[in-house]
């Protein structure tokens, strides 16, 4: 897969065909089967810019994000963080990786052990993996609480004392703790209000900017994508099926599945209406994906070459498109 | 109840968990958890009892009358004060060699309440390290765990526990360890089941991709967060492990004469049912009554820190 887009600036954040799958099953009698929640992706994350993972559930966007945060290992590809393969790290090396990838999760609500104090949740990553002193854990819980805009005496409070939007910020103080370079955030702001949404979506992307951070950002909402991404990827069964620069995939989207997941972004504003194209069917199971291109049963331009062969990323001027007849489907569409 | 500060750690602070909504004022964790143990009436008659039975068994040597070994040889079981030739000073009679029933069955306490202590103490660390286990290690060793608790859990305990001090030899001690190893099982299932559904929590992953090691997460991230039901099961187990005891001695297996435990004073007492009605009665209605009184303090504690059972 080529990864000529962007090898000018400095990727902390590097995954080549990663993959992930879980074995399911085996009983007595029934062979164990295996789920490609993740099957092949490839991207690059450079510091201080931020890459959305777009797609239906079951896509495997959190497997991504769980992979990338290493709480699952890759089962093939390559995950490099700074250039360093996570595969052939040393216990030690994987110790410093760990603190360069931090997670913000969904939910505010289980993301905060709630017997903790929130000054002991901030401190806990700098308990396990520092040696800072009692009083150097205390000034820094302390001045992250302020950079996510709460305040002082919050420190010795109880996650339930707190709103949801309170709480997702001091899940991302705890991740800052340690000044990661990436930032995986698992739909950070879903469970959040609409009017909290933007809130802390300014405050990643403040954040983002004072420290350079790389963000890796799992989302189904687009109009938050909209706002927040410099970069998209659009997933579906596992596989990365378009991928580039935000305005050329809001713009011109060239897949037929990302046509059709922005088409179903309600609009307010009748002008902005595009035009609806209807999927068929649900999201096959990974346990079975079907044969060629994993799209092709729900697919309205799907032809007998989609159920046989599987189409690969290929480059197009602005982004990088797997279809088949990605050129074909796009003049018609400009033509008519 | 005493109240510290707003922030002040309450291990049973049922709030904490996650169904329940952040409210505006919160209120204190003892306070709440006080607001709604007293609304069973029983528990709270139990949770006084046990209060009771707590400052007896601390201050025996001042409240007993006598020492519970003294025989009184011209005064062998005399009956009750208010009965015809019972006297003020043997208040609830006397046994068959003389000594005093209540100085007995006050000290009778310390021995029950003790064994309740070290039996839950060694259930509960035993039980919850090996739920622990179990719920994080859900493979090979878990189900082994697991079996080997379905097996105790088949025997009938007393019968279990019979045959432990068998083995071990009959004495106090060992008849508390056989009680712990019968009543460790439901412990290890609690703790099991409350780990696995915390398990699946974010938090816990949080903790993960901070690098936590397996007994970080295991007891300070985890274990706190499934103290309820365990505390829950705790008292209860308490009373269980009263009657066991007392079951134990009176079948000669537990505490030894002279001691005055109040299964083997039953255990003594068994030849004068029909002459001295107050040697079985007294101690019995000990029995009955402490384990009474744990057993409605659990099902309080139970209603007060189940946040399913709550109405807000």
């Amino acid at each position: 897969m080529s990864e000529q887009l962007h090898h000018d600036s400095q990727s902390v954040l590097e995954a080549r065909s990663l993959a992930r799958h879980y074995d399911i099953g085996g009983g007595f009698f029934s062979k164990p089967k295996t789920v490609k929640a993740l099957a092949s992706a490839s991207f690059n994350l450079q510091a201080g810019k931020t890459l959305a993972v777009v797609g239906e559930s079951g896509c495997g966007k959190s497997t991504l994000a769980r992979v990338a945060t290493l709480i699952e290992t890759p089962t093939a590809g390559e995950l490099l963080i700074d250039g360093a393969d996570v595969a052939h790290a040393s216990s030690e090396e994987m110790k410093r990786l760990r603190q360069d990838v931090q997670i913000v999760f969904q939910d505010p609500y289980g993301s905060l052990n709630p017997r903790k104090k929130i000054g002991t949740i901030l401190e806990e990553p700098m308990v396990i993996n520092s040696d800072a002193s009692a009083a150097e854990r205390k000034e820094r819980a302390l001045e992250m609480l302020t950079k996510v805009g709460l305040r002082r005496e919050h420190y010795n409070r109880y996650p339930h004392m707190f709103s949801g939007g309170q709480r997702q910020r001091i899940a991302v103080a705890r991740a800052l703790m340690l000044q990661p370079r990436i930032l995986v955030a698992d739909e950070p702001v879903s469970a959040l209000d609409v009017s909290i949404q933007a809130q802390v979506l300014n405050l990643l992307m403040d954040l983002q900017e004072e420290f350079n951070l790389a963000y890796l950002f799992i989302s189904h909402d687009l109009s938050v994508v909209r706002h927040i991404a410099d970069e998209v990827m659009v997933m579906y069964l596992g596989r990365p099926v378009e991928h580039g620069p935000r305005d050329a995939i809001f713009q011109n989207p060239m897949h037929p599945y990302t046509k059709a997941l922005l088409a179903s972004t309600p609009a307010v504003d009748p002008r902005h209406r595009v035009e609806r194209i209807k999927l068929k069917g649900e999201l096959p199971s990974p346990i079975n994906p079907p044969s060629g291109c994993a799209f092709h049963q729900r697919c309205p331009f799907a032809e007998a070459r989609c159920s046989t062969e599987r189409p690969e990323l290929t480059d197009f001027p602005r982004q990088k498109v797997a279809c088949h007849f990605a050129d074909t489907i796009n003049q018609d569409q400009t033509a008519a | 109840m005493a109240v510290t500060t707003d922030m002040s750690a309450n291990p049973q602070d049922p709030s904490g968990s996650p169904s329940a909504t952040p409210e505006a004022a919160p209120i204190h964790p003892v306070r709440e958890f006080w607001h709604y143990f007293s609304e069973n009436k029983g528990a709270v008659a139990g949770f006084f009892v046990v209060l009771f039975l707590i400052v007896i068994a601390l201050a025996a040597d001042v409240v007993a009358p006598h020492l519970p070994s003294e025989q009184y040889r011209d005064h062998l079981l005399q009956p009750p004060a208010w009965q015809e030739g019972g006297s003020w000073s043997f208040v609830l009679g006397t046994d068959a060699v003389g000594r005093d029933l209540l100085s007995r069955l006050i000290y009778g306490s310390r021995e029950s309440l003790f064994v309740g202590v070290i039996v839950v103490s060694i259930s509960l660390t035993l039980g919850v390290s090996l739920g622990l286990i179990a719920g994080f290690f859900p493979g090979f060793i878990g189900t082994i765990i697991l079996r080997l608790m379905d097996m105790i859990l088949a025997f009938p305990s007393l019968l279990m526990a019979l045959v432990l001090v068998a083995i071990l030899g009959p004495s106090l001690t060992n008849a508390m360890i056989a009680i712990a190893i019968v009543l460790q099982p439901h412990f290890v299932r609690l703790t099991r089941a409350a780990v696995m559904s915390e398990l699946s929590k974010d938090y816990v992953t949080a903790s993960r991709v901070n690098g936590a090691g397996i007994f970080r997460l295991m007891y300070i991230t985890v274990l706190p967060n499934c103290m309820a039901p365990l505390i829950v099961q705790a008292t209860l187990s308490f009373s269980t492990a009263i009657l066991d005891a007392a079951a134990l001695g009176f079948l000669g297996m537990g505490a030894q004469p002279p001691t005055p435990e109040w299964g083997t004073m039953l255990s003594e007492a068994r030849d004068f049912i029909l002459r001295a009605w107050w040697v079985v009665t007294f101690p019995g209605l000990a029995i009955l009554i402490s384990v009474l009184a744990f057993n409605l303090m659990g099902d309080g504690l139970r209603d007060a820190l189940d946040p399913k059972l709550k109405r807000s």
